[in-house]
C-alpha cells in the first residue's frame, strides 16, 4: 500500500507542469477515479484545507490523502512522491542543462504546453460548479471570491478566514433559534 | 553556516507561502535576492521560468534551485551543493508538513460532527472561486502570446485552450495524454514554422 501511494504520488508530480493547481485534475483522476481512496464528495473539502494552510498546495495535498490512508508514514511517503520528481529533475538542470531554457524546441514544446495545462484546470473548477447545482444567489459565492483574488489581489487565507467564521456564527445563530 | 541560513530562510518561506505556489514566488524573491542576495535578480528569472517548464512545484523548484545556486556562488563544490539544495527543499516542506498533519489530525477526529460539516460543505463555494481566480491570472500573455505581435501563436494557443477542454469535459481524456500531445504538436508545429 505504501509503494502504491509513493509510485501514485510520484507520477502525478512527475507530470504536474506549472505549479500545484494543474495537479487537481490529476489527482482528481488518480484518486478519486481510479483507486477511490477519496470520495468525490471529500475531494472540495480536501481542496479548501489544503488550500488554506500555508506552504505548496501540491504537497499539503498530498499530505492529507496520505494520512488520511496511511497516518503518520502515508503522509510522509506521499510528500516525498510528490516532490522527488521535481528535485531530482531540478538538480540535474542546475548541474547539467543551464542552457536549457534557450533551446528553441523545448521552448516550442512548452509554448503548446502551456495554454492546454490552463483549460486542464478549469474543467475540475466547472465539474465542482455543477456538483454544487449552483442558484443565483449561491453563483455570487464563487464569483465574488474569484474577482475579489484576480482583481483585488486579496489571499485566499483571508477569504477562507471570513467565510469560516461567518458560517459557524451562522450556524450558532441557526441553532439558538432552534 | 550557509546550511543553518538556507534551513531558517526556507522554513520561514514554507510557513507564510500562502495561497500556493504563485502566491510564493514574491516571498521567495525578497528573502532570496533581497534580503540574503544568494542569487541576482537574473538567476531568479532563470528559475521561475525553469519552474514554469519543469513538473512540480514552483515552491519546491525554487528551493532546489536557489540551494544549490547559493552554494556554488559560495564557492562549494557539486556535492556540497546537491546537499544545499536537499537542506532548501525539505526546509520549505517541514512547515506544511507539521501544519497540516495538526488540521488533519484534528478534522478527522471531528469530521462527523454537525458544526464541521457544515462549515465544509459551506467552504466548497469558495473554493470554486479560488480555482476559477487560478484560471484567470493565468488566462496572460505570457502563456497565449501577445495578439498583435505574435498573432499565430495567440491563435495556435487559444484552439489549444479550447480542444484541451473539451478533450477533459466532454471525452474525458487523461490530462496526462492531453499535456503531452499537446507538448508534440507545440514542438512540431513552431518549429516547422
Amino acid at each position: 500500500m505504501l509503494w502504491n501511494l509513493f509510485v501514485t504520488f510520484f507520477k502525478i508530480g512527475l507530470f504536474t507542469i506549472g505549479g500545484g493547481y494543474a495537479m487537481i485534475p490529476l489527482i482528481e483522476r488518480e484518486v478519486v477515479n481510479n483507486k477511490a481512496w477519496i470520495t468525490k464528495d471529500e475531494f472540495p473539502d480536501l481542496l479548501a484545507i489544503s488550500q488554506s494552510a500555508p506552504g505548496v498546495f501540491a504537497v499539503n495535498i498530498s499530505i492529507f490523502i496520505g494520512y488520511k490512508l496511511k497516518r503518520f508514514w502515508g503522509s510522509l511517503i506521499c510528500a516525498l512522491g510528490t516532490t522527488l520528481p521535481s528535485i531530482i529533475i531540478i538538480l540535474l538542470i542546475a548541474m547539467f542543462f543551464r542552457q536549457y531554457q534557450d533551446i528553441e524546441i523545448v521552448e516550442n514544446v512548452f509554448k503548446g504546453i502551456r495554454p492546454a495545462v490552463i483549460a486542464l484546470i478549469l474543467t475540475p473548477t466547472l465539474r465542482l460548479a455543477k456538483q454544487l447545482q449552483l442558484n443565483r444567489f449561491t453563483v455570487w459565492v464563487p464569483l465574488l471570491t474569484a474577482l475579489l483574488i484576480y482583481m483585488l489581489g486579496v489571499s485566499p487565507v483571508w477569504i477562507i478566514a471570513f467565510a469560516i467564521v461567518l458560517t459557524v456564527i451562522y450556524y450558532i445563530y441557526k441553532n439558538r433559534k432552534r | 553556516m550557509i546550511y543553518l541560513k538556507l534551513f531558517y530562510t526556507f522554513f520561514k518561506i514554507g510557513l507564510f507561502g500562502f495561497g500556493g505556489g504563485y502566491g510564493m514566488l514574491s516571498l521567495i524573491q525578497n528573502e532570496v535576492v533581497e534580503k540574503s542576495e544568494w542569487i541576482t535578480v537574473q538567476q531568479f528569472t532563470d528559475i521561475v521560468a525553469i519552474s514554469q517548464m519543469t513538473p512540480g512545484p514552483i515552491g519546491i523548484n525554487s528551493a532546489t534551485y536557489v540551494g544549490y545556486e547559493s552554494l556554488i556562488n559560495a564557492g562549494a563544490g557539486t556535492a556540497g551543493a546537491v546537499l544545499g539544495s536537499l537542506v532548501a527543499s525539505f526546509s520549505v516542506m517541514l512547515p506544511s508538513f507539521i501544519i497540516m498533519l495538526l488540521i488533519t489530525t484534528c478534522l478527522m477526529k471531528y469530521k462527523d460532527h454537525q458544526a464541521v460539516k457544515f462549515v465544509l460543505s459551506s467552504l466548497r463555494f469558495v473554493v470554486v472561486g479560488l480555482l476559477l481566480a487560478a484560471v484567470l491570472s493565468l488566462l496572460s500573455v505570457e502563456n497565449f502570446g501577445v495578439p498583435g505581435t505574435d498573432t499565430l501563436q495567440f491563435a495556435v494557443s487559444i484552439i489549444l485552450f479550447l480542444a484541451s477542454f473539451v478533450a477533459t469535459w466532454k471525452f474525458k481524456i487523461n490530462p496526462i495524454r492531453v499535456i503531452i500531445i499537446a507538448g508534440l504538436f507545440g514542438g512540431v508545429f513552431y518549429t516547422l514554422l
